[in-house]
C-alpha cells in the first residue's frame, strides 16, 4: 500500500513507517526474542505481516478507530507488535506497568475507558478478569502465553495467535477498511497514549501524536548518529515513555534491531550474548552492577584483586580523557591498552557493554564514582533530561562534552527558558497534546505558546550551556531562617553510598534538617558477611549500632560537602534515623519508577517526624505493609533517632 | 465414586478418562516385614492421584510398585488393559512412565539442560558410531530432543539456570529440575515422590501450580505422594490413604477428609 506521508515526505505515522522499513530493510533484523534457549529473530518485513495479521485480527473481533487497548506484559516483541497493530487500526494503545496492582490497573484502564487489552499471560488476565467488575466499557482481552489458560472462559478471551490467524483467513474481508484506516492517520493523530506514575496524586494520560514520536525519534537519532545496524536490549518497562521511544519510536525510525531477554532472570546473561550497542539504564540498575563488581573483586584472589586495583587506577586517572579525545600522554596510553587487555575488556564483557557506543542514564542523579567508573573503561555513558510530557528529550550530553553533574545541552529542535522562581520550561516538536481528559492539569503544565512546566528547578550554566537541575521546584523550599531548602540535592549526596539505598530529606519551614534512610541490603549485607555480623532480616541489620555508626559517618561527609555551599548550607542533617523497612512501590511509598512520594511517607511516618523534632531518643513505631500479592501486614519496631555532626556555614563558595 | 463410568468431566472443566492402570490385591513383603497388605486401586487417564499416610506407611514402597522396581509377591498390576509382567526399570521408561524421586537423584556434576536431556533418551534411536560421529540422524535428533527439553525448560521457568550445574542450585530448584527431567520423557503417566517435601511456603505453591499445568497441559496422569495435606487435598482428584501398609481411605479429597479412620491414623489414635 501507498505510504502517507507528512509536507516533509516523511512517513507520518508510526504503521507508515513500519511499512518504510518493511520495503527499505526487508530482510534486516527487526525484532529478536530469546525463546527456547535461541533467538528468534523476525526481519522488517516479516514484523509487517505479523502486525498486520494482529490488526485485521482486531478488526474481525470489532475494533473500533479512536479505541483504546491496554497492553500489559514483559517486554516482547508481540505486544510491542500489538501497540502498532492498535495503531493501524486507528486505535490508541496504552502500554500499562506489569507490576501494577488492581487498584492502579483499574484506574488507568477505566478513565481511558479500555475495550481490548492484549496481555502477556495469566498473571495478567487474572488481574483483569478480578477487576472487570468495575471497567464497564472493558469487552475483550488476547493472551500471548496459552499456560494455565484453557480451562478459562473463552466468551471474551483470544489467544494472540489465534487472532493473527483469524486475521490472515479474513483478510479480504478487512484488509481495504484497515488500509483505509492507515490512510486517515497524520502528524496530529494519536501515537500512544503513556499515564505518568506521579509523585502526587492520580496517573494522568499523557496524550503523544504522532508528530512527537516521529519528529523525537528523528531528531534523537540525529543527535547520537544511531545507525540501521545498532542493537538495543529492550527490557525496562513498556509502560514507560522511554521504553516506547526506544523500542518503537527510534527502532522504526532508524530500522536498528530491538531484542527482548528471555525472561526478566536471564536479562544479564542475554545482555551479554547480545552485546547492545545503544543501552539505556537508570542509575539504580548501574548502580547495582558496580556494587556487584566490587563484591565479587572483594572476593577474588589477592593477584587478581592487585591487578584489578592498579589498572582502575590507571582507568580513572586517563578513561575519561582518552574517551573524550583529549591529550594524553604514549605511557598512560600504553598502560591503558594493557589495562584493556587484562581488566577493562574481559570486565564489559562480563557486564555486556563490550559494544556499547552510546550508553545514557537518566531519571535520577547519577553518583560520580559510579559515572566515573564506567566511563573510565570506556563506555560511552552520558546523561539525558526528560520527561513524558516531552516525548523523552529536554537536554541531553554530546559526545565529549560528558560531566556528573549536568544534564547536558538541548537536544535539536528544543527551546528552553528558566523561570524567576528557577523553574526549568521547555518547548519542542516533542511536547505532548494533552492529559487525556484532564484540561485543568494542561493548562497548568502547558500554556498557549506551547512551553512546558517541568516542574523541576535549575540553571543552564553561562559558560557552557550546560543545564543543571536542582531539584524537584515544589520540593524546594525554606528553612525557618530562610535559608534554601532543596531535600534532592542532600538526598543524592547521600545515595551516592552504596550503604544508602534511598534517602529523604525532611525540613521545609523548620529550623533544622532531619533525614529517613534505607540501607542497601546487598551492599551492607555483604560487609555484614565479611565481618561476621548475623542477620535474620532487613529490620534487625538495619538497627544494628555498626551500621548506624556507618550511616552516621556517611551523613556527617554529606553534611560537610553541603556546608561548602553558601546558598545550601542550611540543608545539613541534625538527625536521622534508619527505617524498618524499605520504601515499595506496593505500599504507595515509590512511584512504578521508583521515585519518592514524598507527601506520602510524611504522613505515614509522621510519628517518626514528630520524634526527630521533638527531642526523643528513640521512637516506636508500627507500620502496615502489602506483600506483593495485597496481602496487608504489619511491622512494629523501634528505631534509633541518631544525632550527626554538622559543620560551621562556610561564608563563601569553598574552592573544588 | 464413578466407578462404572468410562470417562466424566470435573467441576473445573477436565476430562477425566478410563482406568489406566489398576492394583490388584498388592501385597509387598521385605522379609518378614509386610510393608503392602492387600491393597486395591484405580488410576484413572488424565487425573490427579494422590497417596498419603503418615510416615511409613508404605507410600513410597508403593510408588516403587508402580514404577515396577519392586516386584509385589502376591497381586497384579494391570497396566493399559493387561497384566503387567516384571520388567526392567527401562522397559517401564518405554511404555511412558517417568518418576521423580524423593531424594533428588540428579546428575549434579552436570548442567541442568545435560540433566534434562538425559530424560529424553528414551526417543533417541541412532546409534553410537553416528552418535559419536555427529551426522545424519543423530545431529537431526538432537536438535528435536533439545527442542522438546528447552519448551520444558520454558514451561517451568527454569531458563535462567539452564547452564548452571546441578550441584550449585537450592534445593527447591532442584526439584523442579527433576520434575524437568521427568517431563522431558514425555510420560503418559507421571509418579511424584513427595515433589514438595522440604519446601517452604513460596515453592510449594510454584511446585503446586506446576503440576497443575503439566496435568493441564499436556494431559498427563498423575500419581504423586504427599505429607502436605493441605496440598494434597487443593492438588488431587482421588486420594488413596494408606497407614502400617494397609488402605484406610480411598475417594475423593472431600470423602477422605470426612473419613473417621484417616482422622484417627493422622491425629494419633493408640493401635492395640
Amino acid at each position: 500500500m501507498a505510504l502517507i506521508l507528512c509536507p516533509e515526505g516523511q512517513p507520518a505515522s508510526v504503521p507508515a513507517l513500519l511499512h518504510r522499513n518493511a520495503k527499505q530493510f526487508a530482510n534486516a533484523p527487526a525484532y529478536r526474542e530469546k525463546e527456547y534457549g535461541i533467538w528468534q529473530t523476525w526481519t522488517w518485513s516479516q514484523t509487517r505481516d505479523e502486525v498486520e495479521a494482529l490488526a485485521l485480527g482486531m478488526l474481525e473481533l470489532g475494533l473500533n478507530e479512536g479505541d483504546f487497548v491496554s497492553v500489559i506484559g514483559r517486554n516482547r516483541p508481540s505486544l510491542y507488535w500489538a501497540m502498532m497493530a492498535a495503531e493501524m487500526c486507528g486505535a490508541v494503545p496504552v502500554p500499562l506497568y506489569q507490576d501494577a496492582n488492581a487498584e492502579e490497573m483499574t484506574y488507568v484502564m477505566s478513565h481511558c475507558g479500555a475495550r481490548f487489552a492484549v496481555v502477556g499471560d495469566q498473571e495478567q488476565v487474572d488481574k483483569i478478569l478480578d477487576v472487570k467488575d468495575e471497567l464497564p466499557q472493558f469487552e475483550r482481552m488476547i493472551y500471548l502465553d496459552p499456560r494455565g489458560l484453557r480451562k478459562y472462559d473463552h466468551a471474551a478471551l483470544d489467544q494472540y495467535h489465534a487472532v493473527q490467524e483469524m486475521g490472515r483467513k479474513n483478510r479480504d474481508k478487512h484488509i481495504k477498511e484497515l488500509e483505509a484506516r492507515q490512510a486517515k492517520l497524520n502528524y496530529d493523530s494519536t501515537g500512544v497514549m503513556l499515564y505518568t506514575s506521579g509523585t502526587t496524586g492520580k496517573p494522568k494520560g499523557v496524550v503523544l501524536s504522532n508528530r512527537n514520536v516521529i519528529e523525537t525519534a528523528k531528531s534523537s537519532s540525529q543527535f547520537d548518529n544511531l545507525q540501521q545496524s545498532d542493537e538495543i536490549l529492550a527490557y525496562l518497562p513498556m509502560a514507560w515513555v522511554g521504553d516506547f521511544i526506544f523500542s518503537v519510536g527510534q527502532a522504526l525510525w532508524t530500522g536498528f534491531c530491538t531484542n527482548c531477554p528471555e525472561s526478566a532472570d536471564t536479562m544479564h546473561v542475554d545482555l551479554r550474548e547480545i552485546g547492545p550497542t545503544y543501552y539505556f539504564a537508570p542509575p539504580r540498575v548501574f548502580e547495582t552492577q558496580l556494587t556487584n563488581v566490587m563484591i565479587r573483586m572483594e572476593d577474588s584472589g589477592r593477584f587478581k584483586k592487585r591487578l584489578f586495583d592498579y589498572y582502575m587506577g590507571v582507568a580513572r586517572k586517563v578513561g575519561p580523557a582518552i574517551l573524550d579525545g583529549k591529550e594524553v600522554s604514549f605511557g598512560d596510553r600504553l598502560k591503558y591498552r594493557l589495562g584493556e587487555m587484562f581488566i577493562y575488556g574481559p570486565l564489559k564483557n562480563t557486564l555486556g557493554f563490550s559494544r556499547v557506543r552510546v550508553g545514557y542514564t537518566a531519571g535520577e542523579a547519577i553518583g560520580p564514582e559510579i559515572f566515573d567508573f564506567y566511563r573510565s573503561l570506556g563506555i560511552n555513558l552520558k546523561q539525558l533530561y526528560g520527561q513524558t510530557e516531552a516525548t523523552v528529550f529536554i537536554t541531553a550530553q554530546p559526545d565529549g562534552q560528558v560531566r556528573s553533574d549536568t544534564v547536558g545541552v538541548t537536544c535539536p529542535g528544543v527551546e528552553l527558558k528558566i523561570a524567576d522562581n528557577g523553574e526549568v520550561f521547555y518547548r519542542s516538536p516533542g511536547v505532548f497534546v494533552e492529559y487525556y481528559k484532564n484540561a485543568e492539569s494542561t493548562a497548568d503544565t502547558k500554556d498557549a505558546e506551547g512551553w512546558v512546566a517541568t516542574g523541576d528547578a535549575g540553571f543552564i550554566e553561562p559558560d557552557t550551556g550546560h543545564l543543571r537541575i536542582i531539584d524537584r521546584a515544589k520540593d524546594v523550599g525554606k528553612m525557618a531562617d530562610g535559608s534554601l531548602f532543596a531535600p534532592k540535592y542532600v538526598e543524592n549526596k547521600l545515595k551516592f553510598f552504596p550503604n544508602v539505598l534511598e534517602a529523604v530529606v525532611f525540613g521545609n519551614g523548620k529550623e533544622e534538617c532531619t533525614a529517613f534512610i534505607n540501607i542497601d541490603l546487598t551492599a551492607v549485607g555483604n560487609w555484614a558477611e565479611r565481618n561476621n555480623i548475623g542477620y535474620a532480616s532487613y529490620q534487625e541489620l538495619a538497627r544494628h549500632p555498626q551500621v548506624m555508626d556507618t550511616i552516621q559517618s556517611h551523613v556527617e561527609e554529606v553534611n560537610k560537602s553541603v556546608a561548602q555551599d553558601e546558598m545550601l548550607s542550611g540543608c545539613q542533617v541534625h538527625r536521622f534515623v534508619v527505617l524498618h523497612k524499605e520504601l515499595d512501590a506496593d505500599d504507595g511509598e515509590l512511584t512504578r519508577t521508583r521515585k519518592v512520594r514524598r507527601r506520602v511517607i510524611e504522613e505515614k511516618y509522621h510519628d517518626i517526624l514528630t520524634a526527630m523534632y521533638d527531642g526523643s531518643p528513640q521512637v516506636s513505631t508500627e507500620t502496615e505493609v502489602t506483600y506483593e500479592d495485597g496481602r496487608k501486614g504489619s511491622i512494629k519496631a523501634t528505631l534509633e533517632v541518631r544525632s550527626a555532626a554538622v559543620m560551621p556555614v562556610a561564608h563563601k563558595m569553598a574552592a573544588q | 465414586m464413578k466407578d462404572n463410568v468410562d470417562s466424566y468431566v470435573t467441576k473445573d472443566g477436565r476430562t477425566i478418562g478410563p482406568v489406566v492402570m489398576e492394583m490388584k490385591n498388592i501385597t509387598l513383603r521385605f522379609g518378614g516385614v509386610e510393608a503392602i497388605k492387600d491393597i486395591s486401586f484405580d488410576i484413572r487417564e488424565g487425573e490427579i492421584r494422590a497417596i498419603i499416610g503418615p510416615n511409613g506407611a508404605g507410600k513410597s514402597s508403593m510408588l516403587n510398585v508402580i514404577s515396577g522396581f519392586y516386584v509385589p509377591q502376591d497381586g497384579e498390576v494391570w497396566y493399559r488393559g493387561a497384566p503387567r509382567p516384571a520388567m526392567k526399570p527401562f522397559q517401564v521408561a518405554q511404555q511412558g512412565i517417568a518418576r521423580t524421586f524423593q531424594n533428588i537423584a540428579l546428575f549434579e556434576g552436570m548442567s541442568v539442560l545435560d540433566n534434562v536431556m538425559t530424560g529424553r533418551l528414551t526417543h533417541m534411536k541412532s546409534g553410537l558410531m553416528s552418535q559419536m560421529l555427529w551426522r545424519g540422524a543423530a545431529e537431526k535428533e538432537e536438535i528435536e530432543n533439545r527442542e522438546v527439553a528447552e519448551r520444558i525448560i520454558d514451561f517451568l521457568e527454569i531458563q535462567a539456570i539452564r547452564k548452571t550445574p546441578v550441584s550449585r542450585l537450592s534445593y527447591g530448584l532442584k526439584k523442579r529440575v527433576e520434575l524437568a527431567r521427568a517431563l522431558a520423557a514425555e510420560p503418559s503417566l507421571l509418579l511424584l515422590d513427595e515433589p514438595m517435601a522440604g519446601m517452604n511456603v513460596e515453592e510449594k505453591e510454584d511446585m503446586s501450580r506446576f503440576i497443575l499445568d503439566v496435568n493441564d497441559e499436556f494431559g498427563t496422569t498423575i500419581a504423586l505422594i504427599e505429607h502436605d495435606m493441605g496440598v494434597v487435598m487443593d492438588l488431587s482428584d482421588r486420594v488413596v490413604v494408606m497407614d502400617y501398609g494397609k488402605k484406610i481411605g480411598d475417594g475423593t479429597p472431600h470423602e477422605v477428609r470426612n473419613n473417621q479412620e484417616v482422622i484417627d491414623a493422622y491425629l494419633g489414635v493408640a493401635h492395640d
